[in-house]
């Protein structure tokens, strides 16, 4: 897979397909850029499993946090990673040993490594770096439309009006794209200074 | 669901429009409301905090504004904008982002004269002090960069003469100075040119010319290409810093290639307020839905009245770039292949007097102080736009005394030829 720019197919299958997400690095705090990524995809209608050592016994929108992959007790589809670049790795060894093991690992937006990612690609697994699964759905449903965001995609169907904790059809026309060039610089630095 | 790209004209029609959920609309609604309903005190407060996707109060969003900017985002190929009152707004809130007092930024001198006045004058005041530079001597450009330029400012094809921007050349010196090129597309439209594709980091439009194309509404807009890497060196602090206004949120950290149009929206916009009323949005976005058809009309036209002038007795010169004999045509042929715009000078051989004459003579052509309406408008720019300059500057912006300007519309070209064949004649 080239990490440098996702087709819109890819994104869509992997967001279409998954229905459980165990979230390394959830945080509690509600101004976390992971807090409100968390609630939305529980609103959205995924299987969130919060995954933080320092926040075991406390509950986060109502599920239990658990203090790593290997604790959650029950298989995951998707393995969303909340952690510098620099913490890549570790995660996705532990990934590893899952079984069955996880379908997809996606690292967050800024965070990319390219050694842990072909590690889990050699696995089978499907690997999305430098993205934010809550802006990849917005975006293909569109819902993101409503900041102005260019969600590169069209359709002329009349869409149910949103209501909440309802899931949003992915599946518009594509216009292409997806490069995020001056982000994957920004998390390319980011490493390096690490 | 393939991966197929659309062309330009049907991102013209669709891009960012769909019918409406609750009524089943095909236009897009005119959501002329100050304010939207929460769903609950947690929906408020995750919108407030930009934790989720919504509406809250128009002079931050408002969904018909919401479409015309995922339009212009997406035939300028960038992954954001914001939409404002004007093209002036557009300029101010972008700046807001980029400079602090005492910060510089560079502009090519050849711009609209507006632009010059508000660049020299109101930004001063903010301690946003602008170094000019020339577009035709790239190295011009170069030599300004200092510690503290922030950032670069061009037109794509320059007011009033029509000239045309080597984009390329301009982004290799702000790539080099690590900073953002900013292009002002209004006379080009995304039709002729995309400065993303050359280069920019942002865009910005007045929308009140070719996009909406009818003159009869004010709007402008901020293009944000995704380009552009704010965390380097901490010169951005306004998207790279934590945010004290929201909760310390980083903007680059949290919004990924679309951070600068939100830093625009969140901190411009909320805080400035220059909002587009909804009404003026969906005028806007009527005219794009026609502006490939109109754009290449207007540059036919364009071409045929410059050459038409070109072999007048009485007219001295032409600065049109779709000329084969101009300046610029080299560049036209690199980025405008379509069509050099239609907006461009001429002089005349009687100088100021036959140009005020040759204007009050003139019957299709209106005498008004604006570009890219359908109709064809003339000025004398030395007496209007850029009285405000002293003489020395008037020449070298390309607003001598005895040049005139036109701005060509969609009317036949026989009709404007024959206008300005019997007030040049008599």
């Amino acid at each position: 897979m080239n990490h440098d720019a996702y087709p819109d197919n890819y994104i869509r299958g992997i967001l279409n397909s998954v229905k459980s997400i165990a979230m390394v690095g959830a945080s509690p705090v509600n101004v976390r850029p992971s807090y409100f990524a968390f609630k939305y995809l529980a609103q959205r209608g995924y299987d969130m499993i919060p995954v933080n050592p320092g926040h075991v016994g406390k509950d986060l929108l109502g599920k239990p946090f658990v203090a790593s992959l290997s604790d959650i007790g029950r298989p995951v589809d998707m393995i969303d990673i909340f952690r510098n670049s620099s913490h890549i790795m570790p995660v996705v060894e532990e990934a590893l040993t899952l079984d069955p093991l996880p379908k997809v690992i996606w690292m967050q937006l800024g965070a990319r490594d390219d050694a842990a990612a072909a590690k889990a690609e050699a696995a089978g697994i499907k690997v999305v770096m430098n993205r934010c699964p809550k802006i990849e759905y917005g975006r293909l449903s569109s819902e993101i439309s409503w900041m102005g965001v260019n969600s590169r995609t069209l359709s002329s169907k009349r869409p149910p009006a949103p209501t909440q904790g309802m899931r949003l059809s992915l599946n518009r026309m594509s216009v292409g794209g997806g490069d995020t060039a001056a982000s994957d610089r920004a998390a390319k630095n980011k490493s390096e200074q690490s | 669901m393939s991966d197929r790209l659309p062309g330009f004209s049907t991102l013209a029609v669709h891009a960012g429009a769909q019918p409406d959920p609750t009524t089943g609309a095909r236009a897009t609604p005119i959501y002329q409301t100050t304010s939207f309903v929460f769903n609950d005190a947690d929906h408020a407060a995750s919108l407030f905090g930009l934790q989720a996707f919504g509406n809250i109060y128009t002079r931050i969003g408002n969904p018909t504004n919401a479409v015309l900017e995922e339009r212009v985002a997406a035939l300028e190929g960038g992954t954001a904008a914001l939409a404002v009152a004007s093209g002036h707004a557009a300029q101010v809130v972008v700046l807001q982002q980029l400079l602090q007092p005492g910060d510089e930024f560079i502009a090519a001198r050849k711009l609209y004269g507006g632009s010059i006045n508000q660049f020299s004058h109101a930004f001063k005041s903010f301690g946003w002090n602008v170094v000019w530079a020339d577009s035709d001597d790239i190295a011009s450009f170069e030599r300004a960069v200092t510690p503290r330029t922030k950032a670069i400012f061009i037109e794509s094809i320059a007011n009033p003469g029509g000239s045309i921007t080597d984009i390329e050349a301009i982004s290799t010196v702000a790539r080099k100075a690590g900073v953002p090129l900013i292009v002002d597309n209004t006379l080009a439209s995304p039709y002729l040119i995309r400065p993303i594709d050359h280069g920019a980091d942002i865009v910005v439009h007045s929308l009140t010319k070719f996009l909406g194309g009818h003159g009869n509404s004010l709007g402008g807009i901020i293009v944000d290409a995704g380009t552009f890497d704010w965390s380097t060196g901490g010169k951005y602090p306004m998207l790279s810093e934590p945010r004290p206004e929201y909760h310390g949120i980083r903007l680059q950290e949290t919004f990924g290639n679309f951070a600068f149009a939100i830093a625009c929206r969140v901190l411009g916009l909320r805080d400035l307020g220059p909002a587009l009323s909804p009404f003026n949005a969906f005028m806007i976005l009527t005219g794009i839905e026609t502006l490939p058809l109109r754009m290449q009309k207007h540059c036919d036209n364009a071409k045929a009245v410059a050459e038409f002038l070109a072999g007048h007795p009485a007219v001295a010169s032409v600065s049109y770039a779709g000329l084969a004999s101009d300046k610029y045509n080299q560049l036209a042929r690199k980025y405008a292949p379509k069509g050099a715009g239609a907006v461009f000078t001429f002089s005349l051989k009687g100088g100021y007097d036959s140009g005020v004459s040759l204007v009050s003579k003139l019957q299709l052509f209106s005498h008004l102080a604006n570009v890219g309406d359908t109709r064809s408008l003339v000025i004398h720019p030395a007496s209007t736009t850029h009285s405000q300059l002293d003489d020395a500057a008037k020449v070298k912006s390309g607003a001598g005394p005895d040049v005139v300007r036109l701005s060509i519309g969609i009317e036949d070209k026989e009709d404007l030829i024959a206008d300005l064949e019997q007030a040049l004649g008599a």
